[in-house]
């Protein structure tokens, strides 16, 4: 059973790391995503609107596919929102798994999957007020879809 | 029957939720849709480019061609652009 987290709030990412080793012997490897808010053309803030309740059904259905293609010990994802600076953390995934492959494909499966199936949306405040929303990207679509063509 | 809007379709309508009730002959997403687009001149803005526009039944996504029923929670928001 994965641990689906939406929050405002920074979070721990060598603690998240840790829970998913505490007290068993049968990880071999944990596999990580950190995606983290650039600062490109002076940005200000990036601010992370989002669907409550649809969220967190949403990323609960995508790693369940993730736990039902490969054999995680576990999984975590956990999304911000609200407003984000620039060299903060945004998102976390983490999977855990006997063996390295099974754990780094599923965590590159769950943030293909998740910038495309789970109802988020940012905003980009930049530096002088301007303010403007986040346009989805092809090669976004293009990540997400080579998972569809493969059998996990 | 409950709508919601989201990032940008939340600004233009200038709602983020409303209650409505539709005549019966809206059936679908599409249909509930153009409804909604004659509502105010927001939702017209909102509404005007409908490939930019997507639909959630009860939280789930939902094709334009999904049916829609009183009581159903109907959100409308741009593609998606988290992670």
């Amino acid at each position: 059973m994965a641990r689906i987290q939406v929050q405002e709030a920074l979070f721990d990412m060598a603690a998240e790391s840790a829970a998913l080793t505490a007290g068993r012997t049968d990880v071999g490897g944990v596999a990580s995503f950190l995606g983290v808010c650039r600062g490109d053309d002076g940005l200000a803030a990036m601010v992370l609107e989002h669907y409550p309740g649809m969220t967190e059904r949403a990323l609960g259905r995508i790693a369940a596919e993730a736990e039902a293609r490969w054999p995680l010990t576990g999984c975590t994802v956990i999304h911000r929102v609200g407003r984000i600076l620039p060299g903060e953390p945004i998102v976390l995934v983490l999977t855990a798994s006997a063996h390295r492959a099974a754990a780094l494909e599923a965590s590159a499966f769950l943030i293909d999957w998740l910038k495309t199936k789970a109802p988020f949306w940012k905003r980009e405040e930049f530096v002088g007020g301007d303010a403007r929303w986040v346009a989805a990207k092809n090669e976004d679509a293009a990540a997400a879809a080579r998972w569809s063509a493969k059998q996990g | 029957m409950r709508i919601l809007y989201f990032a940008w379709l939340r600004q233009k309508t200038g709602i983020a939720e409303e209650d409505v009730a539709p005549p019966a002959e809206i059936r679908d997403i599409a249909g509930l849709r153009d409804w909604l687009a004659t509502l105010s001149p927001g939702h017209a803005a909102a509404f005007a480019d409908a490939k930019q526009i997507r639909a959630a039944v009860n939280q789930d996504f939902a094709a334009p061609d999904h049916p829609v029923a009183t009581g159903d929670e109907i959100a409308f928001f741009p593609p998606v652009t988290g992670g």
